[in-house]
């Protein structure tokens, strides 16, 4: 029998995707329906002085508003991946911690009337001076908590320094950048008796089930989540999020189904967002190119309402094989929405800035920057020691340079002219971590010959669906057709989400331990396994993705105005389930950093602290004519130590397009771009 | 959004009879009902004025073209005289907003469009409660004005199909319940001064009617250039309609991005017409018009890439 690893299929769910017929959280018919509009505070700090609800309770259709006044009691310990989390503590108290918490919801018999009473309800504030102001030397900078990517320190980083021939030292700014997927965040709420329902656009039912008990106060097995279909996530619904909460208040309060859902300027204000971040490097290196030395720090912006890590020195421990590496992280505390992961958190931003440093210290040598980075190629972890479980990054660059044709780019600056326009080629090296986290997963072989297989997974959009289905049947030797896959839902089991890259890698361990278990019965019955001691066992390895990225743009120096025309990405992601699909997910990724490196950027008010452009008029993502020819393959690769060696395509695909750009930027100008986004008052001449 | 009355007129007695005492018109609506939706603008009555025999492009006794109002933005930039005569402005609109909204967008609600600043957008200033301020100023400007803003208000005009037609001198004409009437483009936004809120001239229920376009030396040879931070649908950061009449050696330049409404660059247009048509004298031109030029701190950049373009787009128009 033929594998359905490896193939190229379309999504199960597409027809139904694409004819309407797939409900969304918002989409989802409930009889008796009311709904909630939130409304968010419109300071940076301070507290409520007064709302004052007489103003609206007599408005058509409304049925009451919910503060700090009348709200549930939430558990303070709920948290998730980064520990007690306070800005899930939802109508607490009068505290405003940022512009953008919610302070109240308003609940109507319709969605236009609960926001028209929601537009209409008079917040009154206390205002305290806030500091929504980001620098890396911030007087309340200190060690980000590192419960990952932990500053290490290996060889001695300044006689290294001192004793190359060349240094390079500049420091790289990323700001504000926002989740931004395409379905906002919606939940519908109800309670049977003692039971909390939920119907809710996230990540992971499963973990999000598990918050919201702890939020409430419920014994777990009362709480029952279910995520049928999500339009995008990029991290942003990860967590419980705030229209999750409020409609569990909502309905427990009015004894009926509550609906809410985010406007999209509240998706940007009170969802997840990609941190501020300063980054300082220090590379130095030999004439040859051999590097002694690299130094990596960066500080970010955080809430003190909860812990958070953008470990942007995580590749940097990876990359290069330098002789000596040192790494920090710093925190600085601010009035400000909390971050969270986006987009290939840490690896990101931390690529930017290792990429474009490397694509200096090549300039300053007079190399080419690809055969730079052949040289540094290391045998081990640089940092760790231990041994790669695969490595295949010297592929990725090899076949995009041939590909690109990068054997013949003059590698000075400012050498291509196409009538006005300037031209230049830049490229990227990357990796991202890869593993896997606990999850079960249980399979019945029905009497009709098929296999329910049921796991607390979710599709986010990019074909978890499909990649399990075809999983599971290869792990049960029989054909999809008798695969009948069951996820996004809560009651399924403890499951990893979809996150950090871990969400088939986490799966697959699950479905192929239960199909074996199964098979090891005879394909007969129901069997429930937990990969917790199975992961344990996992051998200690440096296993990550890796790729490389090439891009060539164009520069008109009359205008500032920077076009990406080509861009190539060749990824070495372990085994690929699916190669339509998993190429769709890392072109996409590529126009995630394309918009980073061109458009993304959240703005603040300078005197107010508030988000400004919190929209998609003025924030900006790529347009289609804004994404030119991008070509993303595979070269051969197997995780040996991950079941049916997959590693993890989810997020690698963002990483390095930003940097590939700003040195392409710089090949076409001369000048080099070590802010993002590469605005055209940043190139004009 | 508020609940409102919405009725459609067929002809034009109709529409200003429906509209009188204070309803407002809709056109394509991808302004308006944004705004709306926004909680931006709150009217109580629509009056639909898409169905008015108002839509075409025919020719005017000067050599000229008269737009009607409620022609499509896709119809103007697609009509083979438009694209003859006035490329700038075929240019301009199709370099605005998207395929799908220049098939709703009409002429008239075009030139009506509100600024996209984003505080008129998301919290009151003093465009939309005269009084409370501008928050821009102090604030995020990086998009704002750098040509006759005062104190009061430093938001940009957002069209580019206004900025093209005020190169050639179009005429607005609207009807009102008493008659018709006509206003110079050049005079139909007023200067920002301390009324920020009030954006036209055009008097209270007037329903704009057509676009005339007078016959031009200088609008064959035009072209409009858009600068924006992506490829497409974004609204200017500066534009240019530029058009040259090679016979009398005379320009035409209007800047978008740059000010409260469409810029006519007078004082680039008066010193070219003694200078001869060189690069350097296009740079110094433009040096004379952007003399006036007061950026705040975030937008300065926007002086030099308006100079930058009328000396590219000028030099580019030259055989």
């Amino acid at each position: 029998m033929k594998n359905a690893v490896g193939v190229a299929q379309p999504r199960i769910e597409g027809r139904a995707k694409v004819t309407g017929a797939a409900r969304y959280a918002a989409d989802v018919p409930i009889p008796g329906l009311a709904f909630g509009a939130v409304v968010l505070a419109t300071v940076s700090l301070g507290r409520i002085r007064d709302i004052d609800v007489s103003a609206v309770q007599d408005m058509a259709g409304v049925l009451g508003v919910i503060d700090h006044r009348n709200a549930p009691r939430l558990n303070p310990k709920a948290g998730g991946f980064f520990g007690p989390d306070g800005q899930l503590q939802l109508l607490q108290d009068e505290v405003i911690p940022f512009a953008g918490r919610p302070v109240a919801l308003v609940v109507a018999e319709t969605l236009e009337q609960a926001q028209a009473a929601a537009e209409a309800l008079p917040v009154t504030y206390d205002e305290e001076p806030h500091d929504t102001g980001f620098t890396a030397d911030h007087p309340a900078s200190r060690p980000a908590v590192a419960i990952f990517d932990e500053p290490v320190n290996v060889g001695d980083v300044e006689a290294e320094l001192a004793a190359s021939s060349v240094v390079v030292e500049e420091q790289y700014c990323t700001p504000e950048e926002h989740c931004s997927a395409m379905e906002p965040h919606s939940a519908t709420a109800w309670w049977e008796g003692e039971r909390l329902e939920a119907i809710d656009s996230n990540q992971g039912p499963f973990s999000i089930a598990v918050t919201l008990a702890t939020l409430f106060s419920l014994s777990p097995d009362l709480v029952h989540v279910r995520t049928e279909h999500v339009g995008g996530g990029f991290g942003s619904k990860g967590l419980c999020g705030p229209q999750l909460i409020l409609a569990a208040m909502a309905a427990l309060l009015f004894g009926r189904p509550v609906r809410v859902t985010l406007t999209r300027a509240q998706v940007f204000l009170a969802t997840a967002m990609r941190p501020a971040i300063n980054q300082l490097i220090r590379i130095g290196a030999d004439a040859d190119g051999r590097l002694r030395a690299i130094h990596h720090e960066a500080a970010f912006e955080i809430s003190p309402l909860v812990e958070y890590l953008e470990g942007c020195t995580e590749l940097t421990k990876t990359l290069y094989a330098a002789r000596s590496i040192r790494t920090r992280l710093s925190a600085v505390p601010l009035d400000i929405l909390p971050p969270y992961s986006m987009r290939g958190p840490g690896a990101t931003p931390g690529s930017f800035a290792l990429e474009s440093a490397m694509d200096e210290l090549a300039e300053r040598l007079g190399m080419d920057p690809l055969e730079l980075r052949l040289r540094n190629e290391p045998v081990a972890g640089p940092v760790s020691g231990l041994p790669f479980s695969s490595r295949n990054l010297v592929a990725c660059l090899r076949e995009g340079a041939r590909r690109f044709s990068w054997d013949t780019r003059d590698h000075r600056p400012r050498m291509r002219r196409e009538g006005a326009l300037l031209v230049g080629t830049g490229l990227a090296a990357t990796s991202f971590s890869a593993g896997a986290f606990p999850s079960s997963a249980t399979i019945t072989a029905e009497t009709d010959g098929t296999f329910t297989v049921a796991i607390g997974a979710t599709d986010l959009g990019t074909g978890a669906r499909t990649a399990l289905t075809a999983i599971a049947a290869d792990a049960l030797a029989v054909g999809t057709e008798r695969i009948r896959l069951r996820i996004s839902d809560s009651g399924l089991g403890p499951a990893w989400g979809a996150g950090g890259s871990r969400g088939t890698t986490s799966w697959v361990w699950a479905i192929t331990e239960a199909a074996e278990k199964l098979r090891g019965q005879e394909c007969r019955g129901t069997v429930t396994v937990d990969t917790t001691r199975s992961l344990g066992e996992l051998s200690s390895r440096e296993r990550h993705s890796f790729s490389a990225v090439f891009a060539e743009v164009t520069v008109d120096p009359v205008t500032g105005e920077v076009r990406v025309r080509r861009l190539l990405g060749m990824f070495a992601v372990g085994r690929v389930v699916n190669p339509l699909m998993a190429r769709s997910q890392v072109i996409g990724g590529m126009i995630g950093g394309l918009s980073m490196a061109l458009h993304e950027e959240g703005i603040r008010d300078p005197v107010s602290g508030r988000h400004v452009n919190a929209d998609f008029a003025g924030y900006h993502i790529a347009a289609h004519a804004d994404v030119p020819d991008i070509e993303a393959d595979f070269v051969p690769d197997y995780e040996p130590g991950i079941p049916m060696g997959v590693k993890g395509a989810g997020e690698i695909g963002n990483v390095g397009t930003a940097a590939a750009i700003a040195n392409a930027v710089w090949h076409a100008t001369g000048v080099r771009q070590r802010s993002l986004p590469i605005r055209l008052d940043r190139v004009l001449e | 959004m508020k609940e409102f009355a919405y009725e459609r007129a067929t002809d034009v007695r109709d529409a200003l009879i429906a509209a009188d005492g204070g309803a407002r018109y809709l056109g394509g609506g991808t302004n308006l009902v944004d705004l709306m939706k926004e909680g931006v603008e709150a009217p109580t009555r629509l009056v639909d004025v898409r169905q008015l025999p108002l839509a075409g492009v025919s020719e005017a006794p000067d050599g000229g073209l008269v737009i009607g109002a409620t022609t499509t933005n896709s119809d103007l930039a697609a009509h083979p005289e438009v694209r003859r005569r006035y490329p700038a402005l075929s240019q301009a609109v199709l370099a605005g907003a998207s395929g799908q909204l220049r098939n709703m967008a009409t002429v008239g609600g075009n030139l009506l469009q509100r600024t996209r600043c984003a505080y008129f957008t998301a919290q009151v200033c003093n465009k939309r409660v005269p009084g409370t301020g501008c928050p821009a100023i102090a604030g995020e400007h990086h998009n704002h004005a750098i040509l006759g803003w005062t104190r009061n208000c430093v938001a940009t005009h957002p069209s580019d199909m206004a900025v093209a037609m005020l190169a050639f001198d179009a005429v607005v004409r609207y009807e009102m319940l008493d008659g018709p009437g006509e206003i110079p483009l050049a005079e139909f936004y007023p200067p920002v001064g301390d009324t920020p809120h009030c954006e036209t001239a055009l008097p209270p229920g007037a329903l704009i009617t057509a676009v005339v376009l007078p016959g031009s030396a200088v609008s064959p040879r035009s072209r409009y250039r858009k600068v924006r931070e992506r490829a497409s649908y974004a609204f200017a950061t500066v534009s240019i309609a530029a058009g040259l009449d090679l016979d009398e050696g005379s320009v035409r330049i209007a800047l978008g991005g740059v000010a409260s409404r469409p810029w006519r660059a007078r004082t680039a247009e008066a010193f070219l017409l003694d200078a001869p048509l060189t690069a350097e004298a296009f740079r110094a031109a433009a040096d004379a018009e952007l003399a006036a030029a007061e950026p705040l701190p975030g937008n300065g950049y926007k002086v030099r890439l308006a100079g930058n373009l009328i000396e590219t787009v000028l030099k580019e128009l030259q055989p």
